[in-house]
């Protein structure tokens, strides 16, 4: 582990520029390879994703059913997009997915990933449980939380004075409540881990420092914890902001949108207007409104944190 | 390093634990019990009798083929970007053609395009194509969307090769085969291990993909079956949570051989 956690100060450039010997030191170029090499992957991954980005943007413009050929249709399906109440609903509740899962996650996943970083031998036992959550399937975990929270014979029956009449699912705040703590419960272990990863950075000499000033555990986490986490601060927000709006399979299995549309949020409109009402066109262009939305909030943290640094956290983490 | 205890964090760390743990116990003890037994005494009781009648029944109701078609999606996943992300991975590190760098730059664009958005056009094109209820049509983009982290993952490790070890084979006349197959090969071990268990873990997770490009059950895999378990018999809640247990135990025994692998993987996953 401790070789990717690493630091990579020197600005990592691809193509192997940081690699350019001093003129006389022997061939460069010499059993180099060429970008041929990289083609195979190129290809492969242009077909199945970038070709399909551009055809999403056509297809938006298109009527289609799946069956026979799509047929053009212009701006029909864009108008009808501005028109539908689901659709601008979905938005405003993909913003508050989003919104609570950055309040929920943030200061627990800092506070875990702090403490997981010390090198206590139970602390390395304790948080190999703790990921346990992520290497299950989105699927697994939803299934596995539906029958828990069911209202017969689940724990709300169990636990009546917390949870009412039992029916957490039947509303909408207890819907929301519940994708909101599956999520929690799913990915709090990869923030905790990339704070876990940035804490172990942090020289230990601020520390001693700040011990011979007199400052206690809690300002010490505060004066220094906090803005040396930052980047990752930043980085793991930004995950969250992707991540929330392509949420799809825990909607789909815990609340299949409902009760009604109350938890529909863009992602699963999506996957309804072109999977269960054969409507691909609305579908492709709900799909380019997700794009936009996530590439806007990528070039805008790119041009927060720059874009070296940003790939140099996302190699050295 | 801090030498005082932080019992603030030290509290909530245990309090966490306790919430992943607790349902991942009531799923263990629910899927021992009778299905009577479970609806009389609730989730949260401890087991009083002990059966492994629900496993036979996830079994039995078809799960055997959705782990063995699975099984068959992980190793093409796995198989294909062990092929194309080493070569990859190694022009983007040691080629100085312009063109390299501009394919890094698009792969690092690649990993912010989700699944979601493109699931339309990979529709059209896996029916298209004929590959529509095909394993290999879950295959092709599953592995696909592997690609990014996993060049990043790679390109990270190969990195690590000194440019003094290129220079000496290059001076016995090496061609770039040669020291791919000599040289970066045999030092990327590390690398390429978790790049091989990470995509197998995203296979095996996979949902969206075998959900919109397959339909029948010859070609459903575990977690397809998961969600059409709970539509089928849910009310039958040792029996679904035998099979999610099932769905779960081959991840976490790669977990407890390939820890390092598997946290390396997430962690470079950053981008994703």
């Amino acid at each position: 582990m401790t070789t990717t956690l690493a630091p990579r100060r020197r600005p990592a450039r691809p193509g192997g520029t940081n690699e350019v010997r001093p003129a006389g030191r022997g061939g460069s170029s010499v059993g180099r390879p060429g970008f041929v090499w990289a083609l195979p992957a190129s290809i492969f991954f242009a077909l199945f994703a970038l070709v399909p980005l551009l055809a999403v943007a056509v297809l938006s413009f298109t009527s289609w059913s799946g069956l026979g050929d799509p047929k053009f249709v212009g701006l029909k399906n864009w108008e009808a997009l501005f028109d539908d109440p689901v659709m601008l609903q979905s938005l405003w509740l993909s913003l508050l997915f989003i919104v609570l899962g950055i309040v929920t996650q943030t200061p627990l996943s800092i506070l875990l990933g702090v403490w997981a970083a010390g090198n206590q031998r139970n602390r390395a036992i304790l948080s190999a449980i703790y990921f346990v959550p992520l290497l299950l399937s989105s699927a697994a975990i939803s299934v596995l939380w539906r029958a828990l929270l069911d209202p017969n014979f689940g724990i709300p029956g169990q636990l009546s004075w917390l949870f009412g009449d039992g029916n957490v699912l039947g509303t909408q705040t207890g819907a929301i409540a519940v994708l909101i703590f599956v999520g929690m419960w799913q990915f709090t272990p990869f923030h905790t881990l990339i704070y876990q990863g940035a804490a172990r950075q942090i020289p230990s000499v601020l520390y001693q420092a700040a011990s011979i000033d007199g400052a206690g555990t809690v300002r010490q986490f505060f004066s220094i914890t906090l803005p040396q986490l930052k980047n990752s601060i930043v980085t793991s927000v930004i995950l969250m902001v992707v991540g929330g709006l392509t949420t799809f399979e825990t909607v789909l299995i815990l609340t299949n949108g409902g009760p009604g549309t109350s938890t529909t949020i863009t992602a699963f409109h999506m996957y309804q207007e072109a999977f269960r009402r054969f409507d691909f066109g609305t579908g492709s262009a709900i799909a380019l409104v997700l794009v936009v939305i996530s590439t806007a909030i990528s070039f805008a943290v790119v041009r927060l944190s720059g874009y070296d640094k940003m790939r140099s956290s996302l190699e050295g983490l | 390093m801090k030498t005082r205890p932080n019992y603030l964090a030290g509290i909530g760390a245990f309090m966490w634990l306790a919430i992943v743990a607790v349902p991942l116990y009531v799923m263990l003890s629910a899927t021992f019990q009778t299905r009577a037994e479970f609806g009389d005494n609730g989730p949260l009781s401890l087991p009083a009798s002990f059966t492994l009648q629900n496993y036979v029944d996830a079994v039995s109701s078809g799960f055997g083929l959705y782990f063995l078609n699975t099984v068959i999606v992980t190793a093409g996943v796995v198989g294909i970007v062990l092929l194309l992300v080493p070569p990859l991975s190694y022009a983007i590190v040691r080629s100085q053609s312009r063109a390299a760098s501009a394919i890094f730059r698009l792969f690092l664009l690649g990993l912010a395009i989700p699944a979601q958005a493109v699931i339309v056009p990979v529709f059209y094109l896996i029916n298209t194509v004929g590959l529509y209820d095909n394993l290999l049509g879950v295959i092709l983009p599953t592995a696909a969307f592997a690609l990014p982290i996993c060049t990043i993952i790679l390109s990270g490790t190969m990195r690590d090769i000194t440019p003094e070890l290129y220079e000496a084979m290059a001076m016995d006349g090496a061609t770039p085969a040669r020291a791919f197959l000599r040289l970066v090969l045999p030092l990327s071990k590390g690398g390429l291990s978790t790049i091989a268990v990470f995509s197998a873990l995203q296979a095996w997770n996979g949902f969206l993909f075998p959900l919109i490009l397959t339909q029948s059950e010859s070609t459903r895999v575990v977690t397809l079956g998961l969600f059409n378990f709970q539509t089928q018999f849910g009310i039958n809640i040792p029996g679904l949570l035998a099979a999610v247990t099932l769905s779960m135990v081959p991840v976490l025994l790669v977990y407890l051989f390939a820890r390092r692998a598997l946290v390396q993987g997430l962690m470079g996953a950053g981008g994703k």
